[in-house]
């Protein structure tokens, strides 16, 4: 016995390590099918590594107190040694976070992935989506620029249109009567402790319940309905390292590129990524001419511009928002399709899907821009697919005509 | 009740008793410990100290002008309104979500045709009751981006609320409610003082 293997003995007894990395990498069976949309787990992971690391060198030179706040980012970007790209850094993989998560959604919608046996995966994954928006949002006020500000001040008055306890709510989440030092200052100890703590957490038992159903794949077929009589691997199935690891690893180059690339050259990408706005300090008695919230908020925000007042209140509107999220953690119920994957399903559900990512690029889109009539009326019709894409789906995925599954997956 | 474990008679009611008597007990430590917790992300006293009246000067605020102050952190403006603005008002009527002030947006001694104590002086929270953002004074009649029919007033440039004179919003507006008074009372003509209700036997006509 070599001396590695002595130590690897050794700690074997004590803590299970052989037996974790087998279960969940050398000897994690994945169906051999996966495609191009494979890669944004992986990457949602990368990226909330360099968030969590980025993030710590920050903490080291940021000030959360409504003083100093703004000057202390100016100062990591000016005079702290390497501080402007740590800060870019971290700004830039906010936005890429969400786009890697919006793309792996995106994944899960076309193939089924959220469907039996992987509800729970799904649920947890709409819980981090939630989690990580709610973290974007509290970052976002601390470089205490015009638009931390005053994004801040709406998002906040979201809740004061809660009927009865809006008004003491929305006191007790600014611990002031507006936005203020105590805001920042609480902003601040959720955006660096509570929500990464919640984040890491839901992060692992999304990949527990994952490694324990095993991954779905192109073809929406289970791999463990065929296994090897004898080793019990699933026929169609290779251990996740080192196949996948290095299939990763391609993905991970790729990302890599693409994000150096606005990085170094683009941090601000045009005012999408960082609002020309928030190069000013917040001044609470001037609004900036238009608020727009960042890109992956916005298609929510048209849902929210796109419900009038009624009954003297605008808590509709906040309630088709927040609907408009809570739906999502419904869809492994609302789907009655007898097959999962887009590749087998009717034409039916392909033109919803495909009205739905129009609805939604669209909402996104008309959500950046000052509302005017026009535009209104669009994020009506948007909104109104938006939801049918949901309520209607338990009649639209059983009347579907589909195609038969194949047994085994087809490469 | 009592069953066989390993071998010996146990009390299963007396273990399901204890197991629900020390969760009880447990959930009452957890909320005991909690109310501390969610009770310091209240105002602190220093915050609501923060919340004094305010004081203002108004014999410089021309007719027509209008000055910004902060109260509690939230801009207040006071607009001088001349004598056409006035004679607006009630022509903007029917156009409005709720001409009268029914809805609870301002003290019993503002609820009038002015929305004010001195039918001149406007005294309003620059705050839109929408989400929160402080719309723009546009007091010019016709303005070219709000249309020819623009009678003077506030416009929210976040979501497109128009207001008129007397910070009434007009109907299809995003903003559900007129803005806000806030309490205030006059110490003198030129002494405003915001933040404080004017006292019940000093009521002008």
């Amino acid at each position: 016995m070599s001396a590695l293997q002595k130590v690897m003995g050794w700690v074997d007894d004590r803590f299970p390590l052989t037996s974790t990395y087998k279960a969940h990498l050398s000897e994690y069976y994945a169906p051999k099918n996966f495609n191009f949309w494979y890669f944004f787990g992986s990457l949602a992971l990368l990226v909330l590594v360099l968030q969590i690391v980025t993030g710590i060198f920050l903490t080291m030179n940021y000030k959360p107190d409504a003083e100093l706040a703004f000057a202390s980012v100016e100062y990591i970007m000016r005079d702290v040694d390497w501080g402007w790209l740590i800060r870019y850094m971290h700004s830039t993989g906010a936005s890429m976070f969400f786009v890697v998560v919006y793309l792996h959604m995106f994944r899960g919608l076309m193939y089924g992935s959220y469907r039996k046996p992987r509800e729970l995966i799904w649920i947890f994954g709409v819980l981090i989506y939630l989690a990580l928006m709610a973290e974007a949002f509290l970052g976002y006020l601390l470089p205490w620029g015009q638009m931390s500000f005053w994004g801040a001040q709406v998002i906040v008055n979201l809740f004061a249109a809660v009927p009865f306890i809006g008004d003491d709510l929305s006191i007790w989440i600014r611990g002031d009567y507006v936005i203020s030092d105590a805001t920042l200052n609480r902003f601040f100890a959720f955006h660096v402790i509570a929500l990464p703590l919640v984040l890491i957490a839901l992060v692992a038992v999304h990949l527990v319940a994952l490694h324990e159903v095993g991954s779905n794949n192109p073809d929406g077929v289970e791999i463990k309905k065929h296994k090897d009589p004898e080793t019990h691997i699933p026929l169609d199935g290779i251990p996740f390292h080192p196949y996948y690891t290095v299939k990763d690893i391609v993905g991970v180059i790729v990302f890599l590129m693409v994000f150096s690339a606005i990085l170094f050259f683009g941090p601000e990408m045009g005012g999408y990524f960082l609002e020309a706005n928030n190069f000013v300090p917040a001044d609470p008695l001037k609004t900036p001419p238009h608020i727009a919230p960042l890109w992956y908020f916005t298609p929510f925000y048209a849902i929210l511009r796109a419900v009038p007042p009624m009954f003297g209140s605008q808590f509709p509107g906040v309630v088709a928002m927040g609907m408009s999220i809570v739906l999502l953690f419904f869809l492994p119920w609302l789907d009655r399709s007898k097959v999962k994957s887009i590749r087998y399903r009717g034409p039916i559900y392909k033109v919803m899907l495909a009205l739905f990512i129009v609805s939604f690029i669209g909402l996104g889109y008309l959500g950046l821009l000052p509302s005017t009539p026009v535009a209104t009326i669009f994020a009506q019709v948007f909104s109104v697919i938006y939801f049918l894409f949901f309520l209607l789906m338990p009649w639209y995925t059983s009347i579907d005509k589909t195609k038969p599954e194949p047994e085994r997956v087809t490469g | 009740m009592s069953q066989e474990v390993d071998g010996q008679k146990v009390d299963t009611r007396k273990r399901k008793f204890l197991i629900a008597a020390t969760s009880a007990v447990g959930g009452v430590a957890v909320a005991g410990v909690a109310v501390p917790l969610v009770m310091s992300m209240m105002p602190s006293a220093r915050a609501k100290a923060a919340g004094a009246p305010v004081e203002v000067d108004i014999s410089k605020v021309e007719p027509g002008m209008l000055l910004t102050v902060e109260w509690r952190g939230k801009p207040v403006w006071v607009v001088n309104r001349t004598k056409e603005m006035l004679a607006q008002l009630s022509k903007n009527d029917p156009l409005l979500a709720d001409p009268n002030s029914d809805m609870p947006q301002q003290p019993a001694y503002s609820k009038n045709a002015t929305r004010s104590i001195k039918p001149e002086y406007l005294v309003v929270v620059g705050i839109c009751t929408h989400l929160g953002c402080s719309p723009t004074y546009r007091r010019e009649v016709g303005a070219a981006d709000l249309g020819t029919d623009w009678p003077g007033g506030f416009f929210c440039p976040c979501h497109g609320s128009k207001f008129d004179l007397a910070a009434r919003v007009f109907k299809g507006a995003p903003a559900p409610t007129n803005l806000v008074v806030p309490p205030h009372q006059y110490l003198s003509d030129a002494k405003l003082l915001i933040g404080v209700d004017m006292p019940k036997d000093h009521l002008q006509g």
